[in-house]
């Protein structure tokens, strides 16, 4: 009998699973499709706690800034080339409206004129009216870093889970698996278990070519992420379009139209790939970590920053799995928030 | 406010684009005291079961009122009221005609050619139009049940630009005049109320803000400020100053 059970294979049942598995627990994945193949696929991979703050969301920033900081040896344990690029996020302006809207943003540092943003990003546009930088934030290829760790765990692909209870769960083919503890990790389709989880639909862009800039760079309408090996990721919508995972022409011209007013040079490089992805939403965009009803462990809800926090998620799924406290910062995302009274 | 021929109570509608959650989103509901709340279509899942902006509205027990946002042609719109007709049940129709991306602003001939045609289809046409007066009253000719002029760009946050064209469009309309686009902060909302606009539809100046729902209980209280100044109405301007007290009449001691 395992131990545990995770029930879905993206980046956050993967990583829980690995972390618990160090820990000395017998664990298995169920995975309904392939590992890593639904919002883990589409992702850009920003880890970005500063630029991704938000107002009146105070305990996400001590909880993606942990996150961050754990990244590092994550990405080290995996012992594969996962894209770890401690790069820095530069937030531009593209007109004085814009330089408004930056400057109050809660992340916000200190004010980079335009010709200091150009001097560190001499591909900008002369459009840029200024930014400002994060030098700590950083991005990863999630692509690569699901594979990663699907090959440090035990991952049954195609198995579609249906029913899941405290100790157990029930396959779509009626098999049972009974397990110390279950762990719905399910992202977007976390709701079979009655999580108020929701999808919230993005859109993202993969070119290849010559790099168009030394770190990421967004403005209020794009972000621009390049990675050492040539991919360079545009994103993302916003949609709420429940499971719809269509990619529509508008968004794509959008996508590209703001890219390319940023950074001139993304017209030059190659479209490979264009992709939908259905984001874990709850109700106040914060993540469930901890107990659900029943006794059933969710670890879901990730919203916009599921690669980001996939350590520090798994770091607090390990914990609670072997009975130690969870680390503080995660203590403001315990599921019974959202308890159905 | 009499709307489409139902009675409101409440002056103020709620766009819900721009809020960063469904918890802000339905605080901001609840505190606005709103009965409106304007979805677009093509922005939305009609369908979707589940925890959703829509979801959150029904619980409410809100009225949706179906946009045409992002349409930018007669075409476009007319199709998207159809669905919309099909997606929610309902006859009322936001119209909106963008005419383009910078501005946002109302495309002013595919608007009119559209309400024309949705009236025609038994729509209740409440038209997003920019703030001429000349257009309100030929929307207002073609039927529709409202019209809802901007008062400074969609998102701008400027209040009213041109507190004479809305002036003006208030003195000769028939039909309801809801100001819809521009407002940035609370005395922007009294302000439209003030001049005698029937309402406020706000969206930007509540989801964007820091505090959308104490932002949405500001709006609130300013659209039944505005109400009550315009129904108290307000004295005139004057160069100097008149004592509040009389002086005429007092006894002479």
């Amino acid at each position: 009998m395992f131990d545990a059970v995770f029930v879905g294979g993206g980046v956050i049942g993967l990583s829980c699973a690995w972390r618990a598995a160090e820990r000395g627990l017998d664990v298995c994945v169920l995975e309904r499709d392939a590992a890593g193949s639904g919002a883990s696929r589409v992702a850009a991979g920003i880890l970005a706690p500063d630029s991704e703050a938000e107002p009146g969301h105070d305990p996400f920033v001590p909880l993606a800034q942990r996150s961050l900081d754990l990244y590092p040896e994550f990405a080290a344990a995996l012992g594969a080339d996962v894209g770890f690029w401690p790069c820095g996020m530069l937030s531009v302006a593209l007109d004085t409206d814009e330089a408004e809207v930056l400057r109050r943003e809660p992340g916000f540092t200190s004010w980079l004129t335009a010709s200091e943003c150009r001097r560190l990003e001499p591909g900008l546009s002369p459009l840029v009216a200024g930014g400002w930088l994060s030098e700590q934030e950083a991005s990863v290829d999630p692509r690569r870093l699901v594979a990663a760790l699907a090959d440090r765990v035990d991952v049954r692909e195609g198995s579609e889970v249906v029913a899941v209870t405290r100790d157990s769960v029930t396959l779509a083919n009626g098999e049972s698996i009974v397990a110390g503890r279950v762990v719905v990790t399910a992202g977007a389709w976390s709701g079979f278990a009655g999580v108020p989880v929701r999808p919230v639909k993005g859109q993202v862009v993969r070119l290849r070519g010559e790099r168009p800039a030394e770190r990421m760079v967004r403005s209020e309408h794009v972000y621009v992420v390049p990675r050492r090996n040539g991919e360079v990721v545009l994103g993302a919508t916003v949609e709420e379009r429940g499971f719809d995972t269509t990619v529509t022409a508008g968004a794509v011209h959008e996508l590209l139209r703001e890219g390319y007013r940023m950074l001139p040079e993304l017209a030059e490089l190659e479209l490979v790939d264009v992709t939908a992805g259905l984001r874990p939403g709850s109700p106040d965009n914060g993540p469930l970590l901890g107990e659900w009803e029943d006794g059933v462990l969710v670890a879901t809800g990730h919203y916009r920053n599921g690669i980001l926090l996939a350590p520090v998620t798994a770091e607090t799924i390990a914990a609670l799995l072997v009975g130690d406290a969870p680390h503080d910062v995660a203590l403001p995302f315990a599921p019974e928030r959202f308890a159905r009274v | 406010m009499n709307l489409g021929g139902r009675d409101w109570g409440s002056r103020l509608i709620m766009g819900t684009g721009g809020f960063r959650s469904l918890e802000q989103l339905e605080a901001a509901l609840v505190a606005s005291a709103c009965e409106i709340v304007t979805v677009a279509l093509r922005r939305i899942d009609a369908n979707s079961t589940g925890p959703s902006p829509l979801e959150t509205i029904d619980r409410l027990g809100l009225f949706v009122l179906p946009n045409t946002a992002g349409c930018y042609t007669a075409r476009e719109a007319i199709r998207t009221a159809r669905l919309a007709r099909e997606a929610f049940a309902t006859d009322w129709i936001k119209l909106e005609v963008i005419g383009d991306d910078r501005t946002l602003h109302p495309d002013p001939v595919e608007l009119l050619s559209a309400a024309e045609t949705l009236v025609a289809e038994g729509f209740t046409v409440l038209p997003y139009t920019s703030d001429d007066p000349i257009l309100a009253r030929r929307l207002e000719a073609v039927g529709c049940a409202a019209v809802m002029p901007l008062g400074s760009p969609i998102g701008a946050g400027r209040g009213i630009d041109n507190l004479h064209n809305i002036r003006l469009i208030v003195e000769s309309a028939e039909v309801p005049v809801i100001l819809d686009a521009g407002i940035g902060t609370a005395s922007d909302a009294a302000q439209a109320m003030e001049l005698g606009c029937d309402g406020v539809l706000i969206a930007s100046a509540i989801s964007r803000s820091d505090d959308p729902a104490t932002m949405a209980t500001a709006m609130r209280l300013a659209v039944e400020a505005g109400r009550h100044a315009h129904l108290a109405g307000r004295i005139p301007r004057r160069l100097h100053a008149t004592a509040s007290t009389p002086t005429a009449g007092l006894p002479d001691l």
